[in-house]
Protein backbone atom coordinates (compact mmCIF):
# COMPACT_ATOMS: atom_id res chain seq x y z
CA UNK A 1 0.00 0.00 0.00
CA UNK A 2 1.40 3.44 -1.00
CA UNK A 3 2.21 6.18 2.01
CA UNK A 4 0.76 9.13 1.48
CA UNK A 5 3.38 11.61 2.07
CA UNK A 6 2.88 15.19 2.20
CA UNK A 7 3.67 16.99 -0.51
CA UNK A 8 6.51 20.07 -0.43
CA UNK A 9 5.22 21.67 -2.83
CA UNK A 10 1.92 23.63 -3.03
CA UNK A 11 -0.87 22.29 -5.47
CA UNK A 12 -2.11 24.67 -8.45
CA UNK A 13 -5.24 25.47 -6.62
CA UNK A 14 -3.67 26.49 -3.45
CA UNK A 15 -1.02 28.60 -5.38
CA UNK A 16 -3.42 30.17 -7.45
CA UNK A 17 -5.51 31.29 -4.57
CA UNK A 18 -2.62 32.73 -2.48
CA UNK A 19 -0.71 34.63 -5.10
CA UNK A 20 -4.10 35.93 -6.59
CA UNK A 21 -7.27 36.23 -4.49
CA UNK A 22 -4.46 36.78 -1.10
CA UNK A 23 -3.35 39.89 -2.77
CA UNK A 24 -6.58 41.95 -3.14
CA UNK A 25 -7.67 43.89 -0.14
CA UNK A 26 -10.81 45.71 0.90
CA UNK A 27 -10.32 49.64 0.47
CA UNK A 28 -10.49 51.34 4.04
CA UNK A 29 -9.93 55.16 3.14
CA UNK A 30 -11.84 55.49 -0.58
CA UNK A 31 -15.02 53.65 -1.54
CA UNK A 32 -15.52 50.67 -4.24
CA UNK A 33 -16.94 53.32 -6.47
CA UNK A 34 -14.29 55.50 -5.99
CA UNK A 35 -11.69 53.03 -7.07
CA UNK A 36 -13.51 51.69 -9.73
CA UNK A 37 -15.42 54.41 -11.04
CA UNK A 38 -15.84 52.99 -14.62
CA UNK A 39 -17.56 49.76 -13.57
CA UNK A 40 -21.55 50.88 -13.58
CA UNK A 41 -21.67 52.95 -17.07
CA UNK A 42 -21.95 50.20 -19.63
CA UNK A 43 -24.70 48.77 -17.57
CA UNK A 44 -22.93 45.15 -17.51
CA UNK A 45 -24.03 43.74 -13.40
CA UNK A 46 -21.65 41.76 -11.57
CA UNK A 47 -22.13 40.62 -8.20
CA UNK A 48 -19.40 38.43 -7.33
CA UNK A 49 -15.95 39.01 -8.49
CA UNK A 50 -14.44 35.92 -7.18
CA UNK A 51 -16.58 33.53 -9.35
CA UNK A 52 -13.88 34.27 -11.90
CA UNK A 53 -11.87 31.56 -12.32
CA UNK A 54 -8.33 31.36 -14.55
CA UNK A 55 -8.68 27.71 -15.63
CA UNK A 56 -5.28 27.45 -16.15
CA UNK A 57 -4.33 28.90 -12.85
CA UNK A 58 -1.37 30.93 -14.26
CA UNK A 59 0.52 32.57 -10.81
CA UNK A 60 3.20 35.36 -11.40
CA UNK A 61 5.99 33.31 -10.74
CA UNK A 62 5.18 31.19 -13.03
CA UNK A 63 4.31 32.90 -15.56
CA UNK A 64 7.99 35.17 -15.19
CA UNK A 65 9.45 31.49 -15.39
CA UNK A 66 7.92 30.50 -18.66
CA UNK A 67 8.07 33.96 -20.26
CA UNK A 68 11.69 34.19 -20.21
CA UNK A 69 12.46 30.44 -21.05
CA UNK A 70 10.13 31.47 -24.58
CA UNK A 71 12.49 34.43 -25.04
CA UNK A 72 15.55 32.84 -24.68
CA UNK A 73 14.07 30.56 -27.62
CA UNK A 74 13.30 33.36 -29.30
CA UNK A 75 16.63 34.95 -29.05
CA UNK A 76 18.43 32.01 -29.99
CA UNK A 77 16.57 31.51 -33.13
CA UNK A 78 16.89 35.21 -34.18
CA UNK A 79 20.39 35.54 -33.44
CA UNK A 80 20.65 32.17 -35.80
CA UNK A 81 18.75 33.96 -38.44
CA UNK A 82 20.56 36.70 -38.37
CA UNK A 83 24.09 35.29 -38.50
CA UNK A 84 23.39 33.01 -41.18
CA UNK A 85 21.57 35.62 -43.76
CA UNK A 86 18.26 34.01 -43.07
CA UNK A 87 16.87 36.56 -45.15
CA UNK A 88 18.18 34.49 -48.35
CA UNK A 89 16.15 31.70 -47.47
CA UNK A 90 13.14 32.79 -47.89
CA UNK A 91 10.90 31.17 -51.16
CA UNK A 92 10.48 34.94 -53.24
CA UNK A 93 11.30 38.55 -51.71
CA UNK A 94 7.37 39.04 -52.92
CA UNK A 95 6.42 37.40 -49.23
CA UNK A 96 7.88 40.44 -47.73
CA UNK A 97 5.01 42.54 -48.79
CA UNK A 98 3.05 40.23 -46.27
CA UNK A 99 5.42 41.11 -43.22
CA UNK A 100 5.52 44.84 -44.16
CA UNK A 101 2.02 44.96 -43.73
CA UNK A 102 2.37 42.24 -40.21
CA UNK A 103 4.75 45.29 -39.24
CA UNK A 104 3.05 48.61 -40.04
CA UNK A 105 -0.79 47.68 -38.92
CA UNK A 106 -0.26 43.90 -36.95
CA UNK A 107 2.88 44.68 -34.49
CA UNK A 108 1.48 48.75 -33.35
CA UNK A 109 -2.15 46.66 -32.65
CA UNK A 110 -0.41 44.32 -30.28
CA UNK A 111 1.19 47.45 -28.82
CA UNK A 112 -2.57 48.98 -28.36
CA UNK A 113 -3.72 45.44 -26.66
CA UNK A 114 -1.31 45.82 -24.39
CA UNK A 115 -2.37 49.51 -23.37
CA UNK A 116 -6.15 48.51 -23.64
CA UNK A 117 -5.13 45.68 -20.79
CA UNK A 118 -3.29 47.83 -18.53
CA UNK A 119 -6.22 49.72 -18.37
CA UNK A 120 -8.87 47.13 -18.02
CA UNK A 121 -6.58 45.55 -15.08
CA UNK A 122 -6.33 48.76 -13.26
CA UNK A 123 -10.27 48.87 -13.46
CA UNK A 124 -11.84 45.73 -12.92
CA UNK A 125 -12.39 45.38 -9.13
CA UNK A 126 -11.47 41.43 -9.16
CA UNK A 127 -8.39 40.17 -8.31
CA UNK A 128 -8.32 36.92 -10.75
CA UNK A 129 -8.96 39.70 -13.92
CA UNK A 130 -6.40 42.06 -12.43
CA UNK A 131 -3.84 39.68 -12.44
CA UNK A 132 -4.79 37.73 -15.73
CA UNK A 133 -5.38 41.01 -17.25
CA UNK A 134 -1.74 42.31 -16.18
CA UNK A 135 -0.28 39.05 -17.43
CA UNK A 136 -2.02 39.71 -20.77
CA UNK A 137 -0.31 43.34 -20.83
CA UNK A 138 2.86 42.30 -20.20
CA UNK A 139 2.49 39.55 -23.29
CA UNK A 140 0.88 41.92 -25.80
CA UNK A 141 3.93 44.41 -25.12
CA UNK A 142 6.39 41.33 -25.32
CA UNK A 143 4.88 40.68 -29.12
CA UNK A 144 5.00 43.92 -30.42
CA UNK A 145 8.51 44.17 -28.80
CA UNK A 146 9.80 40.96 -30.65
CA UNK A 147 7.67 41.09 -33.60
CA UNK A 148 9.51 44.70 -34.41
CA UNK A 149 13.04 42.80 -33.57
CA UNK A 150 12.63 40.23 -35.41
CA UNK A 151 11.60 41.93 -38.53
CA UNK A 152 14.31 44.67 -38.24
CA UNK A 153 16.36 41.85 -39.61
CA UNK A 154 14.29 42.20 -43.10
CA UNK A 155 15.19 46.22 -42.39
CA UNK A 156 18.86 46.02 -43.65
CA UNK A 157 18.03 44.86 -47.05
CA UNK A 158 14.83 45.84 -48.25
CA UNK A 159 12.55 48.57 -48.51
CA UNK A 160 9.22 49.28 -46.95
CA UNK A 161 10.07 48.25 -43.27
CA UNK A 162 12.16 51.41 -42.36
CA UNK A 163 8.82 53.91 -41.35
CA UNK A 164 6.85 51.13 -40.07
CA UNK A 165 5.69 54.12 -37.13
CA UNK A 166 4.88 56.80 -39.07
CA UNK A 167 3.04 55.05 -41.05
CA UNK A 168 0.95 53.47 -38.23
CA UNK A 169 0.05 57.02 -37.53
CA UNK A 170 -0.33 58.35 -41.02
CA UNK A 171 -0.80 55.85 -44.19
CA UNK A 172 -3.97 55.42 -45.32
CA UNK A 173 -4.80 51.44 -44.91
CA UNK A 174 -3.15 51.09 -41.58
CA UNK A 175 -5.84 53.40 -39.93
CA UNK A 176 -7.99 50.29 -40.60
CA UNK A 177 -6.12 48.52 -37.83
CA UNK A 178 -5.59 51.39 -36.13
CA UNK A 179 -9.13 52.71 -35.97
CA UNK A 180 -10.15 49.15 -34.83
CA UNK A 181 -8.06 49.62 -31.78
CA UNK A 182 -8.74 52.76 -30.75
CA UNK A 183 -12.37 51.99 -31.20
CA UNK A 184 -11.84 48.76 -28.41
CA UNK A 185 -9.84 51.19 -26.47
CA UNK A 186 -11.64 54.17 -25.71
CA UNK A 187 -14.93 51.83 -25.31
CA UNK A 188 -15.81 50.59 -21.40
CA UNK A 189 -13.53 48.01 -19.70
CA UNK A 190 -16.14 45.39 -20.51
CA UNK A 191 -16.88 46.14 -24.15
CA UNK A 192 -13.22 45.83 -24.48
CA UNK A 193 -12.89 42.71 -23.05
CA UNK A 194 -15.51 41.37 -24.98
CA UNK A 195 -13.80 42.94 -28.38
CA UNK A 196 -10.41 42.18 -27.88
CA UNK A 197 -10.38 39.08 -24.96
CA UNK A 198 -13.06 37.67 -27.11
CA UNK A 199 -14.13 38.51 -30.62
CA UNK A 200 -10.65 38.85 -31.54
CA UNK A 201 -8.85 36.25 -29.44
CA UNK A 202 -11.01 33.86 -28.96
CA UNK A 203 -13.16 34.02 -32.39
CA UNK A 204 -10.32 35.80 -35.35
CA UNK A 205 -7.11 35.52 -34.00
CA UNK A 206 -6.61 31.47 -34.81
CA UNK A 207 -7.00 32.97 -38.46
CA UNK A 208 -4.13 35.61 -38.17
CA UNK A 209 -1.68 33.71 -36.47
CA UNK A 210 -2.04 29.73 -37.25
CA UNK A 211 -2.52 29.76 -41.23
CA UNK A 212 0.00 32.96 -41.46
CA UNK A 213 2.46 31.13 -39.06
CA UNK A 214 2.91 28.23 -41.05
CA UNK A 215 2.78 30.08 -44.08
CA UNK A 216 5.87 31.82 -42.87
CA UNK A 217 7.21 28.05 -42.31
CA UNK A 218 6.66 26.95 -45.62
CA UNK A 219 8.09 30.42 -47.03
CA UNK A 220 11.57 30.14 -45.45
CA UNK A 221 11.48 32.75 -43.00
CA UNK A 222 12.91 31.29 -39.45
CA UNK A 223 12.20 35.23 -37.80
CA UNK A 224 8.49 35.15 -38.11
CA UNK A 225 7.90 31.63 -37.65
CA UNK A 226 9.35 32.32 -34.60
CA UNK A 227 8.41 35.70 -33.43
CA UNK A 228 4.61 34.08 -34.88
CA UNK A 229 4.80 30.84 -32.67
CA UNK A 230 6.01 32.81 -29.15
CA UNK A 231 3.73 35.17 -29.37
CA UNK A 232 0.86 32.29 -30.13
CA UNK A 233 1.88 30.33 -27.10
CA UNK A 234 0.23 33.39 -25.27
CA UNK A 235 -2.48 33.21 -27.46
CA UNK A 236 -4.03 30.13 -25.92
CA UNK A 237 -3.81 31.80 -22.77
CA UNK A 238 -5.35 34.41 -23.82
CA UNK A 239 -8.23 32.63 -25.60
CA UNK A 240 -9.27 30.99 -22.68
CA UNK A 241 -9.12 34.56 -21.03
CA UNK A 242 -11.48 35.47 -23.38
CA UNK A 243 -13.67 32.50 -22.95
CA UNK A 244 -14.05 32.91 -19.13
CA UNK A 245 -15.25 36.48 -19.82
CA UNK A 246 -17.76 35.82 -21.27
CA UNK A 247 -19.00 33.07 -19.60
CA UNK A 248 -18.15 35.30 -15.98
CA UNK A 249 -20.54 38.11 -17.19
CA UNK A 250 -23.10 36.03 -18.94
CA UNK A 251 -23.58 33.63 -15.20
CA UNK A 252 -23.54 37.09 -13.25
CA UNK A 253 -26.61 38.60 -14.29
CA UNK A 254 -29.10 37.66 -17.24
CA UNK A 255 -29.64 41.74 -17.52
CA UNK A 256 -26.48 40.63 -19.37
CA UNK A 257 -27.00 39.07 -22.21
CA UNK A 258 -28.55 41.81 -24.50
CA UNK A 259 -25.59 43.59 -23.81
CA UNK A 260 -23.14 41.07 -24.85
CA UNK A 261 -24.68 40.24 -28.11
CA UNK A 262 -24.66 43.61 -29.53
CA UNK A 263 -21.14 43.66 -28.56
CA UNK A 264 -20.54 40.69 -30.13
CA UNK A 265 -22.50 41.37 -33.24
CA UNK A 266 -20.62 44.68 -33.49
CA UNK A 267 -16.95 42.97 -32.74
CA UNK A 268 -17.19 39.81 -34.88
CA UNK A 269 -18.08 42.33 -37.88
CA UNK A 270 -14.94 44.95 -37.08
CA UNK A 271 -12.79 41.75 -36.40
CA UNK A 272 -13.50 40.41 -39.79
CA UNK A 273 -13.42 43.17 -41.50
CA UNK A 274 -9.76 43.73 -39.71
CA UNK A 275 -8.63 40.35 -40.83
CA UNK A 276 -10.06 40.50 -44.50
CA UNK A 277 -6.16 41.46 -45.58
CA UNK A 278 -5.07 38.05 -44.51
CA UNK A 279 -6.86 36.13 -46.96
CA UNK A 280 -5.14 38.23 -49.68
CA UNK A 281 -1.73 37.11 -47.60
CA UNK A 282 -2.61 33.82 -47.88
CA UNK A 283 -4.34 33.41 -50.95
CA UNK A 284 -1.89 35.96 -53.19
CA UNK A 285 1.00 37.32 -51.16
CA UNK A 286 2.79 33.88 -49.42
CA UNK A 287 4.84 32.87 -52.82
CA UNK A 288 4.62 28.70 -51.21
CA UNK A 289 1.10 28.78 -50.02
CA UNK A 290 -0.04 26.41 -46.65
CA UNK A 291 -4.06 26.17 -47.47
CA UNK A 292 -6.34 29.01 -48.63
CA UNK A 293 -8.41 31.67 -47.25
CA UNK A 294 -11.71 29.43 -47.66
CA UNK A 295 -9.76 26.16 -46.55
CA UNK A 296 -8.42 28.48 -43.00
CA UNK A 297 -12.08 30.11 -42.75
CA UNK A 298 -13.86 26.53 -42.81
CA UNK A 299 -11.29 25.07 -40.30
CA UNK A 300 -11.30 27.98 -37.91
CA UNK A 301 -14.54 30.21 -38.72
CA UNK A 302 -16.99 27.38 -39.33
CA UNK A 303 -16.13 24.34 -37.61
CA UNK A 304 -14.21 26.49 -33.97
CA UNK A 305 -16.38 29.01 -34.27
CA UNK A 306 -19.47 27.29 -35.08
CA UNK A 307 -18.96 24.75 -32.04
CA UNK A 308 -17.88 27.89 -29.84
CA UNK A 309 -21.59 29.21 -30.33
CA UNK A 310 -23.05 25.66 -30.27
CA UNK A 311 -21.54 26.00 -26.32
CA UNK A 312 -23.12 29.50 -25.94
CA UNK A 313 -26.19 28.73 -26.97
CA UNK A 314 -26.67 27.76 -23.34
CA UNK A 315 -26.53 30.90 -22.56
CA UNK A 316 -29.33 32.46 -24.86
CA UNK A 317 -26.34 33.79 -26.93
CA UNK A 318 -26.86 33.47 -30.81
CA UNK A 319 -24.12 33.41 -33.53
CA UNK A 320 -22.91 37.33 -34.56
CA UNK A 321 -25.41 39.32 -36.48
CA UNK A 322 -22.81 39.05 -39.91
CA UNK A 323 -21.58 35.83 -39.08
CA UNK A 324 -23.87 34.58 -42.92
CA UNK A 325 -23.03 38.07 -44.55
CA UNK A 326 -19.15 36.53 -43.86
CA UNK A 327 -19.40 33.42 -45.47
CA UNK A 328 -20.78 34.84 -48.14
CA UNK A 329 -17.65 36.79 -48.72
CA UNK A 330 -15.47 34.14 -48.02
CA UNK A 331 -15.21 33.26 -51.32
CA UNK A 332 -14.51 36.58 -52.77
CA UNK A 333 -12.56 38.67 -50.31
CA UNK A 334 -9.17 38.22 -51.30
CA UNK A 335 -9.60 38.53 -54.38
CA UNK A 336 -10.94 42.25 -54.36
CA UNK A 337 -8.69 42.81 -51.85
CA UNK A 338 -5.49 42.10 -54.09
CA UNK A 339 -7.59 44.42 -56.89
CA UNK A 340 -7.72 47.08 -54.77
CA UNK A 341 -3.71 46.66 -53.60
CA UNK A 342 -2.86 46.08 -57.04
CA UNK A 343 -4.27 49.56 -58.44
CA UNK A 344 -3.23 51.76 -55.67
CA UNK A 345 -0.28 50.26 -55.28
CA UNK A 346 1.91 54.32 -55.87
CA UNK A 347 0.26 54.56 -52.16
CA UNK A 348 1.17 51.21 -50.26
CA UNK A 349 4.77 51.10 -48.50
CA UNK A 350 4.80 46.97 -49.88
CA UNK A 351 4.55 45.58 -53.72
CA UNK A 352 1.76 44.28 -55.05
CA UNK A 353 1.72 42.03 -58.19
CA UNK A 354 -0.20 40.58 -60.81
CA UNK A 355 -0.81 36.91 -60.50
CA UNK A 356 0.94 34.77 -62.58
CA UNK A 357 -0.59 31.79 -64.80
CA UNK A 358 0.87 29.04 -61.99
CA UNK A 359 -0.77 31.54 -59.17
CA UNK A 360 -4.11 31.73 -61.24
CA UNK A 361 -3.89 28.01 -61.77
CA UNK A 362 -4.34 27.72 -58.33
CA UNK A 363 -6.49 30.24 -57.28
CA UNK A 364 -8.81 28.71 -59.92
CA UNK A 365 -8.95 25.30 -58.21
CA UNK A 366 -8.80 26.47 -54.56
CA UNK A 367 -12.22 28.69 -55.86
CA UNK A 368 -13.89 26.89 -58.21
CA UNK A 369 -17.09 28.74 -57.98
CA UNK A 370 -15.60 32.28 -58.11
CA UNK A 371 -12.06 32.97 -59.78
CA UNK A 372 -12.87 32.09 -63.59
CA UNK A 373 -15.82 33.54 -63.43
CA UNK A 374 -15.41 36.41 -61.87
CA UNK A 375 -11.51 37.28 -60.99
CA UNK A 376 -9.58 35.68 -63.68
CA UNK A 377 -10.93 37.78 -66.61
CA UNK A 378 -9.99 41.13 -64.56
CA UNK A 379 -6.67 40.03 -64.10
CA UNK A 380 -6.06 38.65 -67.61
CA UNK A 381 -7.01 42.07 -68.78
CA UNK A 382 -4.91 43.77 -66.24
CA UNK A 383 -2.00 41.94 -67.16
CA UNK A 384 -2.63 42.94 -71.02
CA UNK A 385 -2.19 46.48 -69.89
CA UNK A 386 1.22 45.67 -68.68
CA UNK A 387 2.26 43.71 -71.41
CA UNK A 388 1.28 47.32 -73.30
CA UNK A 389 3.17 49.10 -71.01
CA UNK A 390 0.21 50.78 -69.89
CA UNK A 391 -0.22 49.26 -66.78
CA UNK A 392 -3.54 50.02 -64.60
CA UNK A 393 -2.92 52.27 -62.20
CA UNK A 394 -5.57 53.88 -59.68
CA UNK A 395 -4.55 57.72 -59.17
CA UNK A 396 -8.10 58.07 -57.57
CA UNK A 397 -9.06 58.55 -54.02
CA UNK A 398 -10.47 55.41 -52.58
CA UNK A 399 -13.98 55.88 -50.81
CA UNK A 400 -13.65 54.59 -47.34
CA UNK A 401 -16.28 53.30 -45.01
CA UNK A 402 -16.29 55.68 -41.85
CA UNK A 403 -16.82 52.48 -39.58
CA UNK A 404 -13.79 49.82 -40.79
CA UNK A 405 -12.08 52.62 -42.98
CA UNK A 406 -11.27 49.96 -45.60
CA UNK A 407 -12.10 51.10 -49.49
CA UNK A 408 -15.50 50.00 -50.29
CA UNK A 409 -14.39 47.54 -52.63
CA UNK A 410 -16.67 44.80 -51.40
CA UNK A 411 -19.91 43.18 -53.18
CA UNK A 412 -23.31 42.55 -52.49
CA UNK A 413 -23.71 39.34 -50.23
CA UNK A 414 -25.83 37.88 -52.80
CA UNK A 415 -24.53 40.08 -55.79
CA UNK A 416 -21.06 39.41 -56.56
CA UNK A 417 -21.36 41.51 -59.78
CA UNK A 418 -22.55 44.89 -57.74
CA UNK A 419 -20.41 46.93 -55.72
CA UNK A 420 -21.68 46.94 -51.94
CA UNK A 421 -22.62 50.79 -50.62
CA UNK A 422 -24.57 51.78 -48.17
CA UNK A 423 -25.33 55.86 -46.85
CA UNK A 424 -26.65 56.96 -43.59
CA UNK A 425 -26.99 61.15 -43.66
CA UNK A 426 -26.48 62.15 -39.72
CA UNK A 427 -26.72 65.46 -38.31
CA UNK A 428 -26.60 66.63 -42.02
CA UNK A 429 -23.48 64.76 -43.33
CA UNK A 430 -23.38 61.97 -45.26
CA UNK A 431 -21.34 59.11 -44.40
CA UNK A 432 -20.27 56.13 -46.57
CA UNK A 433 -20.25 52.29 -46.06
CA UNK A 434 -19.12 49.12 -47.15
CA UNK A 435 -21.41 46.79 -45.66
CA UNK A 436 -24.61 46.02 -43.44
CA UNK A 437 -22.89 45.50 -40.88
CA UNK A 438 -20.37 48.71 -41.05
CA UNK A 439 -23.45 50.63 -41.59
CA UNK A 440 -25.50 49.46 -38.07
CA UNK A 441 -21.99 49.64 -36.03
CA UNK A 442 -22.15 53.30 -37.62
CA UNK A 443 -25.94 53.75 -36.64
CA UNK A 444 -25.52 52.23 -33.25
CA UNK A 445 -22.84 54.51 -32.19
CA UNK A 446 -22.98 57.73 -34.78
CA UNK A 447 -21.34 60.24 -32.03
CA UNK A 448 -18.48 57.87 -31.54
CA UNK A 449 -17.91 57.32 -35.16
CA UNK A 450 -18.40 60.35 -36.92
CA UNK A 451 -14.87 61.79 -34.59
CA UNK A 452 -13.08 58.78 -37.13
CA UNK A 453 -10.28 60.17 -38.22
CA UNK A 454 -10.09 59.58 -42.18
CA UNK A 455 -7.02 59.34 -44.25
CA UNK A 456 -8.34 60.99 -47.09
CA UNK A 457 -9.98 64.03 -45.41
CA UNK A 458 -6.18 64.46 -44.29
CA UNK A 459 -4.72 65.01 -47.82
CA UNK A 460 -6.74 67.93 -48.47
CA UNK A 461 -5.52 69.46 -44.80
CA UNK A 462 -2.42 70.78 -43.50
CA UNK A 463 0.31 69.59 -43.78
CA UNK A 464 -0.28 67.83 -47.47
CA UNK A 465 -3.02 69.87 -49.15
CA UNK A 466 -3.44 67.59 -51.41
CA UNK A 467 -0.28 67.21 -53.06
CA UNK A 468 1.04 63.79 -53.61
CA UNK A 469 4.95 64.26 -53.53
CA UNK A 470 4.06 66.13 -49.79
CA UNK A 471 1.90 63.22 -48.95
CA UNK A 472 4.77 60.93 -49.82
CA UNK A 473 7.18 62.58 -47.51
CA UNK A 474 4.80 62.63 -44.77
CA UNK A 475 3.88 59.21 -44.40
CA UNK A 476 7.73 58.32 -44.98
CA UNK A 477 6.91 56.60 -48.24
CA UNK A 478 10.22 56.60 -50.91
CA UNK A 479 8.53 56.91 -54.16
CA UNK A 480 10.02 54.03 -56.17
CA UNK A 481 11.16 52.04 -53.89
CA UNK A 482 8.68 51.12 -51.25
CA UNK A 483 5.72 50.83 -53.55
CA UNK A 484 4.48 50.11 -56.66
CA UNK A 485 4.50 46.53 -58.98
CA UNK A 486 6.68 43.81 -57.23
CA UNK A 487 8.20 43.47 -60.89
CA UNK A 488 11.43 45.70 -61.14
CA UNK A 489 11.22 46.68 -57.75
CA UNK A 490 14.66 46.95 -55.95
CA UNK A 491 13.23 44.54 -53.93
CA UNK A 492 13.12 41.54 -56.49
CA UNK A 493 16.34 42.81 -57.95
CA UNK A 494 18.76 42.42 -54.55
CA UNK A 495 17.09 39.72 -53.72
CA UNK A 496 17.64 37.77 -56.72
CA UNK A 497 20.85 39.07 -56.71
CA UNK A 498 22.24 38.29 -53.54
CA UNK A 499 20.86 34.91 -53.69
CA UNK A 500 22.73 34.51 -56.59
CA UNK A 501 26.09 35.74 -54.47
CA UNK A 502 25.31 33.58 -51.40
CA UNK A 503 24.76 30.12 -53.68
CA UNK A 504 27.60 30.60 -56.55
CA UNK A 505 31.25 31.84 -56.31
CA UNK A 506 30.74 34.69 -58.72
CA UNK B 1 -20.55 16.90 -30.63
CA UNK B 2 -18.15 19.46 -31.75
CA UNK B 3 -14.50 19.32 -32.06
CA UNK B 4 -12.01 20.39 -29.89
CA UNK B 5 -8.25 20.91 -30.61
CA UNK B 6 -4.66 21.67 -29.22
CA UNK B 7 -2.29 23.05 -31.68
CA UNK B 8 1.71 22.64 -30.39
CA UNK B 9 5.55 23.32 -32.04
CA UNK B 10 6.97 20.72 -33.80
CA UNK B 11 9.80 20.33 -31.69
CA UNK B 12 11.81 17.91 -29.38
CA UNK B 13 10.08 19.23 -26.39
CA UNK B 14 6.56 18.06 -27.57
CA UNK B 15 6.91 14.54 -29.03
CA UNK B 16 6.42 12.77 -25.48
CA UNK B 17 3.26 15.40 -25.10
CA UNK B 18 1.66 14.54 -28.38
CA UNK B 19 2.72 10.57 -27.63
CA UNK B 20 1.23 10.75 -24.30
CA UNK B 21 -2.09 12.67 -25.83
CA UNK B 22 -2.37 9.31 -28.47
CA UNK B 23 -2.04 7.37 -25.70
CA UNK B 24 -4.58 8.29 -23.49
CA UNK B 25 -7.15 10.14 -26.72
CA UNK B 26 -7.50 6.99 -29.05
CA UNK B 27 -10.06 8.70 -30.76
CA UNK B 28 -7.97 11.82 -31.38
CA UNK B 29 -6.64 12.63 -35.37
CA UNK B 30 -3.26 14.12 -35.30
CA UNK B 31 -2.25 16.66 -37.99
CA UNK B 32 1.48 17.17 -38.44
CA UNK B 33 1.62 20.47 -40.40
CA UNK B 34 4.47 22.42 -41.35
CA UNK B 35 6.28 23.38 -37.47
CA UNK B 36 3.06 22.47 -36.01
CA UNK B 37 1.42 19.59 -34.99
CA UNK B 38 -2.68 19.65 -34.10
CA UNK B 39 -4.78 17.41 -32.41
CA UNK B 40 -8.35 17.31 -33.32
CA UNK B 41 -10.86 15.02 -30.67
CA UNK B 42 -14.51 15.12 -30.60
CA UNK B 43 -16.03 16.61 -27.80
CA UNK B 44 -13.36 16.22 -25.16
CA UNK B 45 -9.76 15.63 -24.49
CA UNK B 46 -7.17 14.94 -21.63
CA UNK B 47 -3.59 15.55 -21.25
CA UNK B 48 -2.66 13.52 -18.37
CA UNK B 49 0.90 14.97 -16.62
CA UNK B 50 1.24 11.05 -15.54
CA UNK B 51 1.40 9.51 -19.13
CA UNK B 52 3.89 12.53 -20.53
CA UNK B 53 6.21 11.77 -17.71
CA UNK B 54 6.35 8.06 -18.90
CA UNK B 55 7.12 9.27 -22.36
CA UNK B 56 9.54 11.74 -21.29
CA UNK B 57 11.39 9.84 -18.57
CA UNK B 58 11.43 12.52 -16.21
CA UNK B 59 9.12 15.00 -13.86
CA UNK B 60 6.55 17.17 -15.86
CA UNK B 61 4.73 20.40 -14.73
CA UNK B 62 1.79 20.62 -16.56
CA UNK B 63 2.14 24.16 -16.95
CA UNK B 64 5.50 23.76 -19.17
CA UNK B 65 2.96 23.01 -21.71
CA UNK B 66 2.65 27.13 -22.64
CA UNK B 67 5.91 27.35 -23.80
CA UNK B 68 5.31 25.42 -26.52
CA UNK B 69 1.52 25.78 -26.92
CA UNK B 70 0.25 27.60 -30.33
CA UNK B 71 -3.87 27.36 -30.13
CA UNK B 72 -6.72 25.41 -28.19
CA UNK B 73 -10.53 25.10 -28.28
CA UNK B 74 -13.15 24.60 -25.80
CA UNK B 75 -13.18 25.17 -22.04
CA UNK B 76 -9.69 24.35 -20.61
CA UNK B 77 -9.74 22.37 -16.89
CA UNK B 78 -6.62 22.24 -15.37
CA UNK B 79 -5.13 21.05 -12.30
CA UNK B 80 -1.94 19.54 -11.15
CA UNK B 81 -2.75 15.98 -13.22
CA UNK B 82 -4.63 17.11 -15.66
CA UNK B 83 -5.64 19.62 -18.11
CA UNK B 84 -9.09 18.75 -20.02
CA UNK B 85 -10.61 20.01 -22.98
CA UNK B 86 -14.21 20.03 -23.67
CA UNK B 87 -17.40 21.38 -25.31
CA UNK B 88 -20.76 21.21 -22.95
CA UNK B 89 -23.20 20.76 -26.03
Amino acid sequence: MDMKVTKKKLGLKDKYKLMTRDLGWEPSYHSKDELYPYMNYEGIKIHDWDKWEDPFRLTMDAYWKYQAEKERKFYAIIDAHAQNNGHLNLTDARYLSALKIFLQAISPGEYAAHRGFARVGREFPGVGPQVACQMQAIDEIRHAQTQIHAMSNYNRYYNGFHAFADQRDRIWYTSVARSFFDDAMSAGPFEFMIAIGFSFEYVLTNLLFVPFMSGAAYNGDMATVTFGFSAQSDEARHMTLGLEVIKFILEQDPDNLPIVQNWIDKWFWRGFRVLGLVSTMMDYMLPKRVMSWREAWDIYGVENGGALFKDLARYGIKPPKGWDDAEKAIDHMSHQFMLGLYQWSFGTAFHAWIPSDDDMRWLSAKYPDTFDQYYRPRWEHIKKLAAAGTPFKNYGLAKLCQTCQLPTVFTEPDDPTLTCHRETVYKGEKYHFCSDGCQHIFENEPEKYIQAWLPMPQLFQDPVNGDLGEWMKWVSLLDGKDNGDYAGSEDQKNFEAWRGLATTNQ
Amino acid sequence: MSTVFIALQANEETRPIIEAIEIDNPQAVVHRQPAMVKIDAQGRLVIRRATIEEQLGRDFDLQEIHINLISLTGHVVEDDETLTLSWND
